[in-house]
């Protein structure tokens, strides 16, 4: 069975629920699987209305994955006006712009019943300090319960609304959040007779080189 | 009647009870290290080194490219490239490995560095005893340790290396019938200058040294 | 049949227990047990913090993380090539499907298609790990329950024969990395398809001996029917997949779903359970080994001749296209998947791994409340998890 295209079921959660500004997301791989931008404040209504809607039925929430979108400086060239010489020109000028960055929570939903999919919506928090909230989805799916979790744990996004948010894989008191891009290894040196690139320069902060015998 | 199915299963332990005596095909157990099951064609475990002809330091086919050192996915090949250059199976003038090392306890038996080198210069071993005491000078091979002979190779996959021989003899045929017809040419050059004597020189020949790809 | 899928976990569930009662010792009521990390019946390293009251479980919370060795980091370190050997090292069981799971993804991100025989090949393989991994979990299965020994080793017996099928094609035993992008690594070996075709008759003849051996059995029957009922519609909440979602009566197969690779070629039927018991777990096993059985006798029968991988496929140097992609199959344990996304270098931006093990304790939880505690090792048992999956 084939699922509504991405426009319609854009159309239809605005025509829905008052407020919510799904965004699509294009995607230019050969794989072209879209995906729909929710805003945080309406996530979890659109995302009951996408499971109970009798088209979609979109009742099974496969796979829950964060991104971590690091700061990145978009460099562009703008079309400026300036006087040149006296006289007034069109130059086109280098202009960097900082895209803050973000953490993202993406969902891939599929509908059992209905036998279609995918679905894929994303939510984003505000930045990748402070402001790291999004609704959670477990209430709606509950498939998404130990992958949110997950998330909490490796990318450090918290799930407000969900059951039970603790850590899964590391630790309790571990500190950081293992797999942002930024995320530094502790400096414990293990001893490894095939030094290689980072490991040779750590290796070298620890052990003098001593002659070989 | 209760108790039917636990005879049936009985009946049917009894008579594999029998029958691994009676049937040689149901005899699975091998006498390891007296008996020893024979290693399949394709078997693979670790990686060693290829050399032609009697004297493993100079028939070495390796180039210290460092293809594999680069792909190899837990890091466990250590190379330092050569300062000199010395001749390959072709005649040209290649550089070698002055260090080559595997350490065969991080080594994961992928064979992704046998796929990428595109000398046919690291091959799978199928030796498996490699237990030591010494836990990491004893796991760390060094070139010496990993230089087996073409003969060798030929004995643990027979298949693989007749198919690796043939594609070298036909790169070193197609080299060989390039080098001459490179000699050819030149011989005519000179002839041509030689008659032609009075008139300007021709530009030089650039292909004086046949590359090997 | 279909339920409406409509429940909202209700929170008090989550609340959790003091550890120690309210006068700071146990008072003889509840008392806390962790099963495991070090516990034969948790297949691995794996705890589960089970507060009992008398025989009966009040509470179970899974815990993780044992073997965490943050395998989407690593992947993401490296090249797309390179991860492929440490796919084999998730569900170490079937390393087959790991592969062609990742080959899938990676297949989709960069537009390859693989040649006629290499899908073929695929589905061979594929096939011949449920057959592994069915067998091992029904020896397993039973082991929990107490068979020690006979089970176990008639599967083990059954499942070398593969093993060494896998060996003489792929040259490893387990951890096969085989499948590349764009098609497999090497064509099949002389004498291979006569070998298999050999391993796949004679199979049928196995599982006849083992259902004979098992299937009646009354021990079997009083310790699993009735236990650890999963309905159907808190499966399909709880995104449960595979075997495990089927005996629960939802009929969702991804092989009938998304037709990949070309499974919409063979003839084959979803075998489906009434009850969500152990039981219709156990029997799902062995009614999808007789139908990969099936598809194993048509594939053997029909693969062609050909090249084996796509010519647009490159060994070193390969960077798909900005964008991403999600691939799934259903793999043995359940939905398989892989989620990349591609920033234009060597290595991926995001690598994850969609892990059915993990996501199929979801509902451990709701299985084991109200049973008696030898029946969490059953449970837990035909949950079917191989913990290199589960903490990846």
């Amino acid at each position: 069975m084939v699922m509504e295209t991405l426009e319609q079921i854009k159309a239809r959660i605005e025509n829905a629920i008052s407020g919510a500004k799904p965004e699509i997301i294009p995607n230019e791989s050969p794989s072209a699987q879209r995906s729909l931008l929710l805003d945080p404040a309406h996530a979890v209504e659109v995302a009951k209305f996408l499971r109970d809607d009798s088209q979609l039925r979109l009742d099974y929430c496969s796979n829950v994955t964060g991104v971590d979108w690091l700061d990145l400086i978009i460099k562009e060239k703008v079309k400026v006006k300036k006087v040149v010489e006296g006289v007034e020109k069109e130059v086109e000028e280098p202009v960097e712009r900082k895209r803050p960055g973000y953490l993202e929570a993406v969902y891939h939903l599929y509908s059992m019943a209905l036998k279609h999919g995918p679905l894929i919506i994303r939510l984003r928090t505000e930045n990748r300090a402070d402001k790291n909230h999004v609704p959670s989805l477990t209430p709606v799916w509950r498939g998404a319960e130990f992958q949110e979790r997950e998330i909490y744990d490796l990318y450090g996004i918290i799930f407000d609304g969900h059951p039970d948010l603790r850590r899964i894989l590391m630790w309790e008191g571990f500190a950081d959040h293992p797999m942002r891009k930024d995320y530094v290894e502790p400096d414990d040196y293990e001893y490894e007779p095939t030094p290689h690139d980072e490991v040779l320069e750590k290796t070298k902060q620890h052990h003098s080189p001593e002659p070989k015998p | 009647m209760l108790g039917e199915g636990i005879i049936k299963g009985m009946v049917e332990t009894a008579r594999n009870f029998v029958g691994s005596y009676s049937d040689p095909e149901r005899l699975t157990t091998v006498e390891y290290p007296e008996d020893k099951i024979p290693a399949k064609e394709n078997a693979r475990n670790f990686p060693f080194l290829v050399y032609d002809g009697d004297d493993a330091a100079r028939g070495l086919r390796c180039v210290a490219c460092q293809i594999c050192e680069k792909e190899c996915p837990p890091k466990c090949i250590y190379i330092v490239k050569s300062k000199d250059k010395k001749p390959d199976y072709i005649g040209k003038p290649q550089f070698y490995p002055a260090v080559f090392d595997i350490d065969v306890s991080v080594c994961m038996s992928c064979q992704i560095c046998v796929e990428v080198c595109p000398f046919e210069a690291i091959k799978m071993d199928t030796e498996f005893e490699l237990s030591n005491p010494d836990r990491f000078g004893g796991l760390l091979q060094d070139k010496h340790r990993l230089a087996k002979s073409n003969e060798y190779y030929h004995k643990i996959h027979e298949t693989e290396a007749a198919e690796v021989d043939a594609r070298l003899a036909a790169e070193k045929a197609k080299a060989e019938a390039k080098a001459r017809a490179d000699a050819e040419a030149k011989a005519a050059a000179a002839a041509k200058a030689a008659t032609a004597a009075a008139t300007p020189k021709p530009a030089p020949n650039p292909t004086t040294v046949a590359p090997a790809k | 049949m279909f339920m409406e899928t409509a429940i909202d976990t209700p929170e008090s569930k989550y609340e959790i227990l003091p550890k120690t009662l309210s006068n700071g010792e146990m008072d003889g009521e509840l008392l806390e047990v962790a099963m495991g990390p070090q516990h034969p019946s948790t297949h691995g390293v794996f705890r589960m913090d089970v507060v009992l009251d008398g025989e009966k479980v009040v509470k179970l919370k899974p815990v993780f993380g044992y073997l965490h060795r943050n395998h989407e980091k690593i992947a993401e370190n490296t090249t797309y090539l390179a991860s492929m050997p440490y796919t084999d090292r998730l569900d170490y069981l079937c390393s087959m499907t790991n592969n062609w799971a990742y080959a899938l993804s990676v297949e989709k991100l960069a537009g390859l298609q693989p040649p006629e025989r290499a899908e073929y090949i695929r589905i061979i393989t594929g096939e011949l790990t449920r057959l592994v991994n069915h067998t091992c979990l029904v020896g397993f299965l039973l082991q929990d329950m107490g068979a020690l020994g006979t089970p176990l080793m008639y599967a083990f017996r059954e499942r070398e024969m593969i093993l060494d099928l896998f060996e003489s094609l792929s040259g490893s035993r387990m951890m096969c990395n085989y499948m590349r992008f764009g098609g497999c690594r090497v064509d099949l070996p002389a004498g291979w398809l006569e070998q298999a075709k050999r391993a796949v008759d004679s199979y049928s003849g196995f599982l006849d001996e083992f259902e004979k051996l098992l299937t009646e059995n009354e021990i079997l029957v009083a310790r699993t029917q009735g236990i650890g009922v999963l309905p159907p519609d808190l499966a399909v909440n709880a995104s449960i997949t595979g075997p495990m979602l089927r005996a629960s009566g939802v009929n969702y197969d991804i092989r009938k779903v998304d037709k990949y690779g070309i499974y919409d070629r063979f003839e084959f039927r979803v075998p489906l359970g009434d009850h969500g018991d152990v039981y219709d777990r156990y029997m799902i096993r062995l009614l999808e080994m007789r139908e990969s059985v099936k598809i194993l006798n048509q594939a053997l029968r029909d693969i062609p001749a050909g090249p084996i991988v796509d010519p647009k496929a490159k060994l070193r140097g390969f960077r798909p296209k900005v964008g991403e992609a999600y691939g799934r199959i259903e793999g043995p344990k359940g939905e398989l998947g892989f989620y990349l996304i591609s920033d234009g270098t060597p290595n991926p931006y995001r690598y994850r791994v969609r892990p059915p093990s993990l996501i199929n304790l979801t509902v451990l939880e709701d299985m084991c409340l109200g049973q008696d505690v030898a029946d969490v090792v059953i449970i837990l048992g035909s949950v079917d998890i191989v913990l290199g999956e589960v903490d990846r």
